[in-house]
């Protein structure tokens, strides 16, 4: 029970589709999904593969309560060697594509070589077989799900797919399912992409079981409880992840114009709230309604519509219907990051960036360094093709992200990421990224945590690997000061473990911000046999984290690579909390290395290797 | 008072925790794909609805059975499947104009909602109060009863339609 | 007031509990033909392939259902009818009268003229008693020859072929279920049967059967395209139709079936008719038809049970539809599945996976229907045909994607979306 104790293995290259028993003795130290993936892909893959080579494979991954009636189980995985990183990449997505993924039967869908020609994957049940997809090759992942689901004749297939970005080598290209959900980050859908895999489409009939049913339906119900009762899930429910955006910037730490303002005069107009305003145009909002992901009773999934008279849209009346709205991330990088406060064109690329595959995050933030290199006249009109990249244009975004959708004119270089493209123009400084990826909204001069957090994350720049702006910002729990750096290493290395553990559950990191790890550590117990105290959860994160490292490190990652750009080491914020102070990771890397039990260069310690059983 | 499921599709936010725990409840599984109430998705308005059986008054579930295997609970009103009895030759699929029995191929049986004996799960883990389970005068299902009663087929017994034409 | 029912299938049996609700102090007698209390014809391929005991086929479960409603019930061969006396003659000499008269007397297996097939041990597939016979008979190794691939023939194959004999179809027709599928359906069906083993001949019939006594298998059959099979077993489904030599002289009008008025009623006062016996009202073309299916068997005999007790109820039509499972394909057809002219389709086919769907047009509003291995809401494609919706914009939604159709149907029957 709770496992299938299934996996399915796809070879592409030589079109085989096999099942076998999933791995126990790694199960009961990785558990499942973030953990037990990365697990398989250490062991199966050389770490020092070319990302996007036949030999790097693919891991879709669900967790033991992926597809149980706990609240937010419709989580999966997507982990590979990340295209835009070389690191270990594990993007996590909601939606309906992994609890169906586990319907069908599977823990894990394993991706192997490259097709010889485009493909995608066909799952009913036991029934899989690989399809060709010369049919869908060119086509947008809105394009792609519906073929699929007319195709077959159901429209409760599930699918899981790349656009033409993940099909034209973007470097951030991501996986798309259910029309609006995304494993987004790294380029997850790049290497998709290069083993000619178009998507994945599941239907499951079989049905998950968990080994004390009637403990499990008790504790459900009650964290399900604590969601309902709390303040912060209750503000995810009415505005989303944009709900923070007000805060953020009011605190001044929102990264405007590729970091180099900390607070954005515009943040207002593309926020939460805003959403929730009266159009004077078409008399209606952007918001339409919250909408959920499997299992989810947080529901922070925003709907919007786009003004159809907005210059975006105005002759497309195929975007004038409702679809996936902005979540804050996509709002601050397409927005602030680019210096935009045009909600309606933020919405509009957005919808492009779903449809055409393509991390909202990198894509805003690869602009947004477009538009300083643009500024400062380091890339002219005759490199971009005539667009005029100003910060604050929002017809500028629309047309970049039409472009980078496809791939085709100044679009390609948009898509190399941030760093590849500042690196191709001369001026790598102008790359906010750390390890090849770029940030997320969160400048650490304010809240110094998210500096060791940002520097020391295992797929490089996230805010989903160590969230210490919940303690330094928000008092989730508990509040530290944001600006010193005590006590940082600490909370840093707490958030890393117990992200990396929720990440195995199969569940979505949210409810954490009502629930503690007990929460999560309870619903496992009841859902999973064998020993799942607190005490080997936290053991079970710090395994995770340590695993990914241990392959960063073999794939030729360093020290060195635990840094972030110059401009947060050496310009002090102009305003905000942070005002005067830059990132002072210096002082916390070797405390953080140590309470790692990790060598001075970065390396875990034979002793921690052996204490964790890596 | 007889009660009924009331259905608002304005709350549901498309979580499927209904059809989770209808299914768990069939049987002791989470298997949407058994699950007897459904959440249909209008993407493109951003509307999420649920649907269900309305235990109608016409029953012609009920009636097309050949085999007297679908039976109304008296104290309900549910039109209930007896497992035991249904062969599985799926003309109350056909015969219900609504769509809300199905044919489950992995039992060889049709299912269909049965009101969970008056406590319905679905209604319990709806975390909106999309599904509420509420007195039979109040419910939204009104209309639902409305259309079908254009499907009449003259069915209906004179009890409730005395010497009237039934029919369209 | 003395209520007589002749034939006690679902028509029959569904009259006699209508007419006891409403007439609580009524005499109702049911007549049925056949030794065992009421059953379902339905139900026979599941008892032949296990699932149920005869019990199981049973149209109630409760053995003492009749008695309980105090349904006389009575197993004869009713002989002749005498409207003039208000009598019935049965085979035994006794006579039986009634004030009102309902005749549900079903439909009789026909088989097609054929030098051979006169052999008693060619059996049809209609009866308990014919089920028993083929469960007897069917041995693993056994070879069967089916005549006929019609709705009967298709929804005992599985049962059959279950018994692990080599089983070979021969059907007249272009293609399997030709009544109820077009040929795209049909082939696909017939497809589906070859893949799971079982020998299809379509478009031939059977001339001749030829029993041997000296070598086995005993029956050598001939068909029209120059075959010659072999069987040792041979299963006729050649089709059904109403028996009505009882009538003869009783002035009840038949032609291919019984005649009757949007009421029920036969030409004769006080004798009304249900079921697969009657040419019923047709709901999608308003004409009167034998459509020979459970559903509107139980619609006849529910109307009909209302008019004798004296509810005028008008018969709007039947919906024609039927649901079969061909081992273990399931195939549904609705309403004017075939057509209609000047109207409009949609329709969408994978072979591969044997899934088709076809839906039919006219104007705006569906009124026929064909899908294969479609199981969920299903009921909706007649909830949409018989409500007659104007589907608006969604016609158009359908004919790009036709398994669009729940979302039509909720949008538009049952108006859950925004206007």
């Amino acid at each position: 029970m709770t496992w299938h104790r299934k996996i399915l293995r796809v070879n592409l290259t030589k079109g085989t589709c096999e099942t076998e028993p999933l791995n126990m003795e790694w199960a009961k130290l990785y558990l499942g999904s973030r953990g037990l993936a990365s697990k398989y892909l250490y062991e199966e893959i050389d770490p020092k593969v070319d990302p996007i080579a036949p030999d790097n494979k693919l891991i879709l991954a669900t967790g033991p309560l992926t597809g149980t009636s706990a609240s937010t189980s419709g989580r999966y995985v997507a982990v590979t060697k990340g295209a835009l990183t070389g690191a270990i990449a594990c993007s996590n997505s909601g939606g309906f594509f992994g609890a169906e993924l586990k319907f069908a039967g599977y823990d894990m869908l394993i991706l192997e070589g490259r097709a010889k020609e485009p493909v995608y994957l066909m799952i009913n049940d036991d029934d899989v077989r690989i399809l060709p997809a010369d049919k869908l090759w060119g086509k947008s992942v809105w394009e792609t799900e519906e073929w699929i689901k007319k195709t077959h004749q159901d429209p409760l297939i599930r699918v899981a797919s790349i656009g033409v970005a993940g099909e034209t080598g973007s470097k951030y290209a991501c996986i798309v399912n259910d029309l609006h959900r995304a494993a987004g980050r790294s380029g997850v859908g790049t290497v998709m992409g290069s083993k000619n895999l178009k998507a994945v489409a599941v239907r499951g009939t079989t049905g998950v079981k968990v080994e004390n049913p009637r403990e499990f339906m008790q504790v459900a119900q009650a964290t399900k409880t604590d969601l309902k009762e709390s303040a912060f899930t209750n503000g995810l429910t009415q505005y989303g992840t944009q709900g923070v955006t007000s805060v953020i910037n009011a605190t001044g730490i929102y990264p405007t114009r590729n970091h180099q303002q900390v607070q954005f005069e515009g943040a207002d107009k593309i926020g939460g709230e805003a959403m929730f305003e009266v159009r004077e145009t078409d008399g209606r909002t952007n918001m339409v309604r919250n909408s959920a992901c499997f299992g989810c009773t947080i529901a922070c999934g925003r709907v919007s519509v786009i003004d159809p008279n907005h210059f975006s849209v105005k002759d497309k009346p195929q975007y004038h219907n409702a679809s996936g709205g902005l979540e804050y991330e996509s709002s601050w990088a397409m927005g602030g990051d680019c210096g935009i406060d045009d909600l309606e064109a933020l919405t509009y690329a957005n919808f492009i960036c779903n449809e055409q595959g393509m991390d909202t995050i990198s894509f805003g933030a690869s602009l947004a360094a477009a538009m300083e290199l643009y500024e400062r006249g380091y890339i002219t009109d005759k490199e971009t093709g005539g667009l005029k990249l100003k910060f604050g244009s929002a017809e500028a975004l629309v047309e970049a992200v039409e472009l980078a959708g496809k791939g085709e004119g100044f679009g390609k270089d948009l898509g190399l990421g941030s760093k590849l493209l500042c690196e191709k123009y001369g001026h790598p400084e102008v790359a906010m990224t750390v390890k090849g990826q770029e940030f997320a909204a969160y400048d650490p001069r304010g809240a110094q945590g998210m500096s060791l957090a940002y520097a020391t994350s295992n797929r490089g720049a996230c805010h989903l690997r160590g969230y210490t702006i919940a303690v330094e910002i928000f008092g989730v729990g508990t509040k530290l000061d944001p600006l010193t750096t005590e006590g940082k290493a600490e909370i840093t290395k707490l958030a890393q473990d117990t992200t990396s553990a929720v990440d195995s559950t199969g569940l979505c990191m949210f409810p954490n911000f009502a629930w503690t790890l007990d929460q999560y550590q309870q619903l496992v117990q009841a859902d999973s046999e064998g020993d799942w105290s607190m005490e080997k959860m936290m053991e079970l994160g710090e395994r995770v984290w340590n695993l990914e490292r241990l392959f960063n490190n073999k794939a030729g990652l360093t020290t060195a690579d635990d840094t972030l750009p110059k401009r947060l080491l050496e310009t002090p914020a102009e305003t905000g909390v942070g005002k005067g102070l830059v990132a002072l990771l210096d002082k916390m890397l070797p405390e953080y290395y140590e309470l790692r039990g990790w060598t001075p260069d970065g390396q875990p310690s034979n002793d921690t290797i052996k204490r964790l059983n890596v | 008072m007889q009660k009924s499921l009331n259905i608002d599709p304005n709350k549901c936010t498309g979580c499927l925790q209904c059809e989770m725990a209808c299914a768990y409840e069939l049987e002791g599984s989470f298997n949407p794909a058994h699950s007897r109430i459904k959440i249909f998705h209008f993407e493109e308005q951003g509307r999420f609805v649920p649907y269900t059986c309305t235990q109608c008054a016409e029953a012609w579930c009920l009636h097309a059975c050949p085999v007297d295997a679908i039976k109304m609970d008296a104290t309900t009103g549910a039109k209930v499947v007896d497992e035991a009895t249904c062969v599985g030759c799926k003309v109350c699929t056909i015969a219900c104009p609504f769509g809300t029995v199905n044919y489950n191929q992995s039992s060889g049986k049709v299912i269909k909602c049965d009101l969970c004996g008056g406590d319905p799960a679905c209604a319990k883990a709806c975390p909106t109060e999309a599904i509420t389970y509420v007195d039979a005068n109040w419910t939204g299902l009104d209309k639902m009863r409305e259309w079908a009663a254009k499907t009449d087929t003259g069915t209906t017994t004179a009890a409730a339609k005395p010497s009237a034409p039934a029919g369209h | 007031m003395k209520h007589v029912i002749v034939g006690a299938g679902p028509a029959g049996v569904v009259a006699s509990g209508i007419l006891r609700k409403l007439r609580a102090e009524d005499e109702i007698l049911l007549i049925g033909g056949e030794p065992e209390p009421p059953y379902s014809r339905m139900a026979i391929p599941y008892y032949l392939i296990g699932n149920v005991k005869e019990e199981g086929t049973y149209l109630k479960t409760d053995a003492d259902h009749y008695k309980k409603h105090r349904i006389d019930y009575l197993q004869a061969q009713v002989t002749k009818i005498d409207p003039k006396k208000k009598e019935l003659h049965l085979e035994s000499g006794k006579t039986a009268g009634y004030d009102k008269l309902l005749l549900a007397t079903g439909a009789f297996p026909i088989r097609p003229p054929v030098p051979g097939i006169e052999d008693p041990d060619i059996t049809g597939c209609w009866t308990l008693a014919d089920a028993r016979l083929i469960a007897k008979r069917c041995k693993k190794g056994t070879k069967v020859l089916q005549m006929g691939a019609g709705f009967i023939g298709c929804i005992i194959m599985e049962a059959i072929a279950a018994t692990g004999v080599e089983l070979t179809i021969v059907e007249m027709g272009d293609r399997m279920v030709p009544r109820m599928m077009n040929e795209t359906c049909g082939n696909l069906i017939k497809r589906w049967c070859e893949k799971k083993g079982i020998t299809v001949h379509t478009s031939t019939q059977v001339t001749k059967i030829e029993k041997r006594k000296d070598k086995k298998p005993r029956y050598l059959i001939h068909t029209k395209d120059g075959q010659q099979l072999e069987a040792d077993l041979i299963i006729a489904s050649t089709g059904v139709a109403p028996a009505l030599d009882y009538l003869k002289g009783s002035g009840v009008e038949t032609d291919g079936g019984i005649l009757i008025n949007e009421h029920m009623e036969t030409s004769v006062a006080d004798i009304y008719a249900a079921g697969d016996c009657a040419k019923g009202r047709d709901f999608s073309t308003g004409g009167y038809e034998v459509q020979a299916i459970q559903p509107t068997a139980t619609e006849h005999g529910r109307i009909a049970a209302q008019n004798m007790a004296g509810v005028q109820t008008p018969h709007p039509g039947s919906l024609n539809m039927n649901v079969l499972d061909t081992v273990g394909l399931i195939s549904s057809s609705f309403g004017q599945w075939m057509g209609v002219e000047g109207g409009d389709h949609a329709e969408l086919l994978d072979e591969e996976n044997f899934r088709y769907l076809r839906l039919e047009f006219k104007d705006d509003v569906l009124v026929g229907a064909q899908a294969l291995g479609l199981t969920q809401h299903v009921g909706v494609l007649r909830g949409l045909i018989q409500t007659e919706t104007h589907l608006g914009p969604w016609k158009e939604k359908l004919k790009s994607d036709p398994t669009q159709l729940m979302s039509a149907y909720l949008a538009k029957a049952q108006a859950q979306t925004l206007p």
